[in-house]
């Protein structure tokens, strides 16, 4: 065996190391020194995504026998993911410290850099084993994460509504899988890419597919499997639900995409066209409505990010290499909007507990940067347009109309009225904030100097990726090639 | 009588029929997890019997298969982790009742 094939998996081994570190230190480290853990799995973090942004130490190229693969794509989605983790992190040291958490904030760590390894195998696999091992690594220690405030009775409640739909839904897509392994005869992608080429579309492949796009279905919130998403994170603590909603759901659109793309393009016009297509329309819609009447902050970017999924969503229908660069640039743009949104909430949240809209009331009054980064992250993610949200969403419905056909000018279409319905909700937290008064307005308070700085990260990249045109086009570049 | 493949796929999608209707139908969490852990068994026979019986010269199926199990301890472990930690706050494992957030 050629041990050298490991090389091409840097920055597996990297975020291997990183997590020995965090381990080590939180196994060894004396308990009157356990407070600078946090600070510690981010300095080792943030070297470790500096480093995969210089280009020569990142060689693409495939291992074991084409199991695993790194393309210049995969690399640059790993990045943007370890932007999204990185941030999370920082976000996280404040809620850390709390009383409840003190002694356990080493696990968080741990276990949030073990998911993000999972993330990796699933985006990087070209082989269903290695797949499913990176799927189920990514969404086990997740359940433990949203367990974590076990005081909590809604954190307890989540995490077995999470965990009892990741099992049922990563059942069905093993389920699938069989079909594809007794079609193909194999489950390396290209084998079976190869095999459907031969063999032509029948109707046990259109079984197995609907049964794989259910099952990544659920990981994703797409709108008949996003049942647990609104609970899920209303419950987790509130890192954990940014961490969920952004970084997983990146993970899992990318890896939706490659299967769709790689494995099953060969079905592309006569099956899973018509599944997404539906799909798409629901999710964004049902999202979007079910948005509207919500009352809890986070239950409220629940179906924000459920109706985001379908935006995502258009990337991956589009099926050229524009829609590949569109999608990478939306889940870029959706990190930091999001995770703003998230930070202003994880702030109010860690300094006065509240979490529902109606909390908000004059926050503009007390706190006026806090309202003010919160109305930019709102503005992003409805896509008003200096923001760079409004860039992503114009990227990924032009690659969905270059495609071509009217059925997707109509799909881009309802996208677009649903965009505008989704502004009329996110304007609702603006108008809160800015408009509405209150009797008992949250006071001003001095958010942690971790959370300030994670804020002006967001802020910095919901401004600039709007502005510098270098970052799509490099996207472009690598997914058209 | 020759043993075909159709003498397991049909019992292996019952199985997987059953564990859906269970999860959908009971209330006791305990009760789901056997649902699921029947999907995920009639999910391991698949693929065994397909590699057996279609691609008899491999054994990509029996590996999938092994790895698969494990997968499933390791999933039955976290969960009924979680379901014990809701235990101790509830003093009973009902799902119809672990329903605060509807709203």
């Amino acid at each position: 065996m050629d041990y050298s094939q490991f090389l091409v998996m840097k920055q597996e081994i990297g975020l291997l190391i990183v997590f020995l570190i965090v381990f080590l230190c939180d196994t060894f480290m004396s308990r009157r020194s356990q407070g600078a853990i946090g600070i510690i799995s981010c300095i080792f973090f943030a070297a470790f995504t500096i480093l995969g942004f210089i280009p020569p130490i990142l060689n693409p190229g495939d291992a074991f026998s084409g199991m695993y693969n790194s393309a210049p794509v995969v690399i640059n989605i790993k990045n943007i993911l370890n932007v999204g983790v990185l941030i999370v992190m920082i976000q996280a040291l404040r809620w850390a410290d709390k009383d409840m958490v003190r002694v356990r904030r080493g696990e968080f760590y741990e276990l949030l850099l073990v998911t993000l390894f999972g993330m990796y195998l699933m985006i990087s696999a070209r082989h269903f084993l290695l797949f499913v091992i990176g799927l189920e690594t990514a969404s086990l220690p997740l359940a433990a994460m949203v367990a974590f405030d076990k005081h909590r009775y809604e954190s307890r409640e989540a995490a077995v509504k999470y965990i009892l739909t990741a099992v049922f839904s990563s059942a069905i897509f093993m389920m699938g899988l069989s079909f594809v392994y007794a079609l193909a005869g194999t489950l390396y992608f290209d084998g079976i890419a190869m095999a459907l080429w031969i063999d032509g579309v029948n109707v046990l492949l259109a079984v197995a597919l609907a049964f794989v796009i259910a099952g990544i279905g659920f990981k994703l919130s797409l709108v008949p499997f996003h049942l647990w998403t609104a609970d899920v994170y209303q419950g987790a603590p509130t890192p954990v639900t940014s961490y969920l909603s952004v970084i997983s759901k990146g993970a899992a659109a990318f890896a939706f995409l490659v299967i769709l793309w790689e494995v099953f393009g060969e079905a592309y016009p006569q099956i899973w066209e018509w599944m997404l297509y539906g799909l798409i329309i629901l999710t964004i819609t049902i999202g979007n409505l079910f948005a509207i009447r919500q009352k809890n902050m986070k239950r409220f970017l629940a179906f924000s990010s459920i109706s985001q999924a379908g935006y995502i969503m258009l990337g991956i229908i589009a099926f050229n290499g524009m829609g590949l660069a569109a999608l990478l640039f939306y889940i870029l743009v959706y990190i930091f909007s999001n995770l703003a949104a998230f930070g202003v909430i994880g702030a109010i949240e860690n300094a006065s507990g509240k979490v529902w809209m109606d909390d908000y009331n004059g926050l503009y009054k007390t706190n006026p940067r806090l309202a003010f980064t919160m109305m930019l992250a709102m503005f992003s993610l409805a896509g008003i347009p200096p923001f760079a949200g409004f860039f992503s969403k114009f990227f990924i419905f032009t690659s969905a109309i270059n495609q071509g056909s009217i059925a997707i000018y109509i799909l881009v279409l309802i996208a677009l009225i649903n965009t505008i319905i989704s502004l009329y909700y996110y304007l609702l937290v603006v108008k809160a904030m800015f408009i509405k008064q209150d009797e008992c307005v949250i006071a001003p308070f001095k958010s942690a100097c971790s959370e300030r700085f994670a804020l002006w990260i967001c802020v910095a990249g919901i401004l600039a990726l709007g502005v510098v045109s270098c970052v799509y086009n490099h996207f472009l570049d690598i997914s058209v090639a | 009588m020759d043993l075909t493949v159709i003498w397991y796929i049909v019992p292996s999608l019952i199985m997987f029929c059953c564990g859906i209707y269970g999860f959908i139908t009971r209330k006791n969490m305990i009760a789901m997890l056997i649902s699921l852990e029947l999907m995920l068994n009639a999910v391991d026979i698949n693929f065994v019997v397909f590699n057996r019986y279609l691609f008899p010269g491999q054994l990509e199926g029996m590996f999938f298969t092994l790895f698969a199990i494990a997968i499933a301890a390791a999933e039955t472990a976290l969960a009924i982790a979680i379901i014990i930690n809701v235990y101790r706050w509830a003093k009973h494992i009902d799902a119809s009742d672990i329903t605060q957030m509807k709203h």
